[in-house]
């Protein structure tokens, strides 16, 4: 399963938002989408899920155009993990889960008890069966999160489409929703997530992209996309990169802003 | 791994009955319901009379006993009336909560009201009677809902759909309602005046059996599409966007609901003129007692609609010598409890 871009221009209605932006992940590689405040980083990604046409350029799911493919088809593939939100009705926990489901059933269907067994594997399998049937309107950010995750991966997506993961979230469920990020990886999901630190992505190790508002799209390895330079032109900020030395002799770096120069 | 939660209290135990207890208790009340209503009235029939005359309509026996003509010419058509109009405002009214995203939104929320009061306003007004007034009511109630779509389809920008749906029907409710105000203003006020204005307050006093047949298409067809996409509209109601990532395709799914709700709130509207409050609060009632799943969200707003209209109704008919209008008891009952809601609300409800 790849997923593939090719001088994409996106946009909405006149207006571009970000062009010249190429890049592939497979299965199993997460990508953490960086860049300042209007970017472009939700429009690439709206883009890729298919709720906005390309200005330019193509997009290619196992190497087919999504021109070519239907609605239900790329959302069999691509499944979208909206920021945290609250819906106008108290659904329960496991009917939200369920409604993932909808991508492979029929205009006029309802999920069977398959489809709710499967849900209740998949909250299992995040370590959430005791959200089951609480309300998704009442439990918390970090609950929500991980319901939205559920529901997301009852789609059985090869690839998941997050926008900002960890908004809203305190410092523990951060972490939590990351790990969980890299376990689905583990797994052999491919993972687009866009992220407010760069830490992010050293902590997934994976492919990083930085988009900025008047220079080109970086996009590689993180440690070759997120450098002092690349993070100064693209926030306007100074920041120092280190590296510590975790147990089990792994390095992970992190990024310090320089407050006072 | 677990996610820090919010103190682990056992999940509410919301269902006190199972959803198919709810909906057989329901059905059995508006059996019961429909028994009794059949008996009250101002000729009153003691209940046990009742098997007696239903035995000797079915054996058909001579007609022209008084009580049979008040059961089955007068009152039947007339409590099926009012279970067919509760039920059809009470779906159309969950439908459209759930399409709009908002359980604040009634089935008028496109002008369909507005647009049949027109209607029935211009029929009175040009004398052209009774038949005359219900398709005017309903060719006009279709007539301002279908401006309102093409009006937002014409000016909506991409992503607020919703939004300019709602917007454009308020404008166009007001359009119409000024357009009533111009037929009552040119109407003879000796009897086309007060006409109107009966008319506006809503009564099923002049329903009689080919009315009935009249409706029951529109309300069947309106309703079966509305009961075939009932789960979709879950989905919907998390926005566009993340319903089309759940494959669901909401431009082809939301004018095919707008139309069999419209045709619902058209065919309700022009048979027994204004009435308001029952789209609106019926679903909420029906969300109170088995949540917002509209898989069986809409069978119990169908029931609780067909009940409360009936209640109504009987009150209408027996309180007091002179009918009182449909849309006054409606109101009245309807408004304190739209404050009740607004006290025990959830923060998203208002």
């Amino acid at each position: 399963m790849t997923l593939e871009t090719k001088n994409l221009a996106c946009g909405y209605n006149g207006a571009i938002a970000a062009e010249n932006i190429s890049f592939r992940i497979e299965s199993g590689q997460t990508l953490c989408l960086l860049g300042p405040n209007g970017a472009g980083k939700t429009t690439l990604l709206k883009t890729i899920l298919g709720f906005i046409k390309p200005k330019r350029g193509d997009i290619f799911i196992d190497g087919k155009n999504i021109n070519c493919l239907s609605a239900k088809k790329i959302s069999q593939s691509i499944a979208y993990v909206p920021q945290i939100h609250t819906p106008p009705f108290p659904f329960s926990v496991l009917d939200v889960v369920t409604m993932g489901r909808n991508v492979h059933l029929g205009m006029f269907a309802s999920p069977s008890k398959k489809d709710y067994a499967l849900a209740e594997e998949t909250l299992a399998s995040l370590g959430v069966s005791f959200l089951r049937d609480r309300i998704y309107t009442e439990i918390s950010g970090g609950e929500r999160q991980m319901v939205l995750l559920a529901r997301a991966l009852t789609q059985q997506p090869q690839i998941l489409a997050m926008d900002e993961p960890t908004l809203n979230l305190d410092f523990g469920n951060q972490t939590r929703v990351l790990n969980q990020i890299r376990r689905l990886a583990q797994r052999g999901i491919g993972i687009i997530m866009i992220s407010h630190f760069p830490d992010h992505a050293f902590l997934l190790s994976g492919k990083a992209a930085l988009m900025r508002k008047n220079g080109p799209f970086i996009f590689g390895n993180t440690d070759e996309v997120i450098t002092e330079g690349n993070l100064k032109s693209a926030y306007g900020i100074n920041v120092k990169i280190t590296g510590i030395n975790m147990d089990g002799g792994v390095c992970v770096k992190t990024c310090v802003p320089v407050i006072r120069e | 791994m677990t996610v820090k939660t919010s103190p682990k209290i056992p999940a509410p135990k919301r269902k006190k009955m199972s959803d198919g207890k709810i909906i057989a208790a329901l059905a059995a009340a508006l059996v019961l319901l429909f028994l009794f209503s059949l008996c009250i009235g101002r000729y009153e029939i003691p209940l046990r009379q009742l098997p007696e005359i239903i035995m000797a309509w079915i054996l058909g026996a001579p007609a022209g006993d008084a009580a049979e003509t008040v059961v089955f010419y007068v009152r039947i058509p007339r409590i099926l009336a009012a279970v067919m109009i509760g039920a059809a405002l009470a779906v159309s009214g969950a439908a459209y909560q759930g399409l709009f995203r908002n359980p604040m939104v009634s089935p008028d929320i496109l002008g369909a009201s507005a647009g049949a009061g027109f209607g029935a306003a211009l029929a009175i007004l040009l004398s052209l009677g009774a038949w005359g007034i219900q398709t005017g009511a309903f060719l006009f109630s279709l007539a301002a809902v279908a401006i309102t779509y093409l009006t937002a389809m014409a000016v909506s920008r991409k992503n607020d759909a919703v939004l300019t749906l709602v917007l454009v029907g308020i404008v166009i409710s007001s359009l119409f309602s000024s357009l009533v105000s111009i037929t009552k203003y040119a109407a003879d006020t000796d009897d086309k005046l007060p006409a109107i204005t009966f008319w506006l307050m809503g009564s099923l006093s002049s329903i009689n059996a080919g009315d009935l047949k009249v409706m029951i298409i529109p309300l069947a067809a309106g309703a079966a599409l509305i009961f075939l996409l009932r789960w979709k509209l879950n989905i919907i109601s998390f926005g566009d966007e993340e319903a089309r990532n759940m494959g669901v395709d909401v431009k082809k799914i939301r004018p095919l609901i707008i139309a069999a709700a419209s045709l619902l709130t058209a065919t309700a509207v022009s048979a027994g003129g204004m009435i308001g409050w029952v789209g609106l609060i019926i679903p909420h009632v029906a969300r109170f007692l088995v949540g917002p799943n509209y898989k069986i969200l809409l069978p119990v707003s169908f029931l609780c609609g067909s009940l409360f209209l009936l209640a109504i109704d009987n009150i209408a008919r027996t309180a007091f010598t002179v009918e009182i209008p449909l849309g006054i008891l409606t109101s009245l009952i309807g408004a304190p409890f739209f404050v009740y809601l607004m006290f025990r609300g959830r923060k998203s409800w208002v």
